[in-house]
């Protein structure tokens, strides 16, 4: 517990979190109300419209994320904090779980923002939480926005620098996922296995699937695809740790 | 206490700390000396449990640094005052650290108060002036009042005020029977402050002793002779197998007699030879010359064509104050 308000008092004294959390906010609840502003007949407003923009807000929490260690080691605080703490581990777990519950938080308010948005705009439209897939699409952002930032602390911790651990995150998640996916023959079958693919997969699987987006049939369901996600970022984290403890602050 | 045994650490093919046994007592400020690049900050790295030794160990009151429960409890330091983020205030950086080792909110407001930041607590600590941010750094060292305190060559940088406030700082913490180790890569320095030294070059441990004793030891003495028969002197001298050279000045040549030699030798030769003196007297050389002659070989960064103990220009000015420190 003390280590938990530790890495809070950290987390809150410095001014890079609370822009990541504002422009999360700013850009994902804009996109959708661009979204939603331009919907019509032909694309109609569905519970899953207002969680496009998700991916954006993604993005940002993973480089608030990536900062809240990154920053540690660019500025030498994390040898006066493995100083004050030496069990490293222990220290990495309490920074992560901080991180990853301010993500979590930051993915249901933006969530329920953008829903709340498109509710607004469209007051005829069907949006409805009625079943569970609904809620799943809403509230699962949170859960996404969490593990992507547990990955992210992980990617931080292990190389060390801002530029290339967001450099490396954002290419990773952008371009790299996409690339792989569009590959002929083999892409189809790698895409659930690329892991902020299956992180969006989960998040959009059944209900009416979005306007132009081609969804394949996946080996696993949503739930699945969720805890896959998760996996791939124990593991990061795992490594992390093992690398951590073994290396000079 | 602080006992090291067969501390050694590598990075790549480069020894940094080889195999280095040192003790570091209560009650007195024990200075680390060497040159830099001898491997003084990695050494305090690893008392503080950051780095790891490739052999050897580090105990503090017999426990490793890992051991230890609430470490800023027991040991403080001040390794570098620039490991603060620069957008968290002072206050904030300080709370952080405190609730860590479960020290009261309060210690914060008792150690900016001593280290006489309380005005400026709040601001970022990354608008803070170097001897603002050493302060702020030895704030935290001291937050948990800890009995074993370590400063990495806290005095680089600071004007001569922020200097002196330092040096009766760590006189203070000694005399309350703290364990206080500090380094420098200036023998001037700690001749002011400490009164044990562990002297090092090239990660070896090259004397551990009182700073009187290694004053004493390592100010080379030299004995001066001027003589109408200079050469015959000479002659004898060398057969005798002293070393010397001579020295020319404006009362004429001299002779310069170094090694461990002194001036009843050099006189007692002079009156078996029936030569006629006109002046006997010994020389000290200054401690900084002297201190570069010890880790001359163990320099790691020298620029060419200048030899150890040559007195490089660059330590000139070492080389006055410690003239005034030599007695």
């Amino acid at each position: 517990m003390t280590l938990l308000a530790v890495e809070r008092i950290k987390l809150f004294s410095t001014r890079s979190p609370w822009w990541c959390m504002l422009a999360a906010l700013a850009v994902t609840c804009g996109f959708t109300a661009l979204i939603t502003g331009t919907s019509g007949d032909d694309y109609p407003v569905s519970v899953q419209t207002t969680q496009f923009a998700s991916n954006f807000g993604l993005m940002v929490i993973l480089v608030m994320a990536a900062l809240a260690v990154t920053t540690e080691y660019r500025f030498g605080t994390i040898r006066a904090t493995f100083q004050a703490v030496p069990n490293r581990t222990a220290v990495l777990l309490a920074k992560t779980g901080v991180v990853a519950l301010l993500a979590g938080v930051v993915g249901e308010v933006v969530a329920f923002a953008s829903w709340g948005i498109g509710k607004v705009m469209r007051p005829s439209a069907d949006l409805a939480l009625n079943s569970a897939a609904d809620w799943r699409h809403v509230a699962g952002v949170g859960l996404v926005f969490a593990v992507g930032a547990v990955l992210a602390v992980a990617v931080g911790t292990l190389v060390r620098h801002t530029a290339g651990a967001v450099t490396l995150l954002l290419v990773w998640a952008l371009l790299v996922e996409t690339l792989l996916s569009a590959l002929p023959t083999v892409g189809e079958k790698i895409q659930p296995w690329l892991p902020f693919n299956a992180a969006s997969n989960f998040m959009l699987m059944g209900g009416t699937p979005p306007p132009g987006a081609s969804v394949v049939s996946q080996p696993y369901g949503p739930w699945g695809a969720l805890a896959y996600f998760t996996g791939v970022a124990a593991a990061g984290l795992v490594i992390t740790i093992v690398v951590a403890n073994r290396r000079d602050a | 206490m602080i006992e090291a045994v067969g501390l050694t650490k590598r990075y790549g093919r480069t020894v940094a700390v080889d195999n280095l046994s040192f003790t570091v007592k209560p009650g007195r400020v024990t200075g680390f000396l060497g040159p830099n690049g001898a491997g003084k900050s990695t050494t305090m790295r690893m008392i503080l449990g950051l780095d790891r030794p490739d052999a050897g160990q580090v105990r503090i009151d017999g426990k490793t640094y890992h051991q230890l429960d609430r470490p800023l409890r027991t040991v403080g330091a001040l390794l570098d005052a620039k490991w603060v983020h620069p957008n968290r205030s002072a206050r904030a950086h300080l709370r952080w650290l405190a609730r860590s080792n479960g020290l009261p909110n309060r210690r914060v407001g008792e150690v900016l108060e001593l280290v006489g930041l309380t005005s400026v607590a709040d601001r970022r600590a990354g608008g803070f002036s170097l001897g603002m941010s050493q302060r702020l750094g030895i704030a935290a060292a001291l937050l948990g009042d800890p009995q074993i305190l370590l400063f990495d060559e806290p005095v680089n940088g600071l004007d001569p005020e922020g200097i002196h406030w330092i040096r009766q700082l760590m006189k203070r913490l000694a005399a309350e029977g703290r364990t206080v180790f500090v380094s420098s890569h200036l023998l001037s320095e700690m001749a002011q402050t400490a009164q044990d030294l562990v002297v090092v070059g090239r990660g070896r441990l090259i004397a551990q002793c009182t700073t009187a004793e290694f004053v004493d030891t390592a100010s080379e003495t030299s004995v001066r002779v001027r003589s109408p028969q200079l050469d015959r002197l000479r002659e004898v001298l060398l057969r005798k197998g002293y070393a010397l050279h001579v020295e020319p000045g404006v009362d004429g040549n001299a002779l310069v007699v170094t090694g461990s030699v002194t001036s009843e030798q050099v006189g007692e030769i002079a009156a078996e030879q029936d030569v006629v003196l006109h002046e006997l007297s010994v020389r000290r050389g200054s401690l900084e010359e002297a201190f570069m002659r010890l880790t001359g070989d163990s320099v790691e960064y020298r620029t060419d064509g200048q030899g150890p103990a040559g007195p490089a220009a660059a330590g000139s000015e070492d080389l006055m104050v410690a003239g005034g420190v030599n007695r």
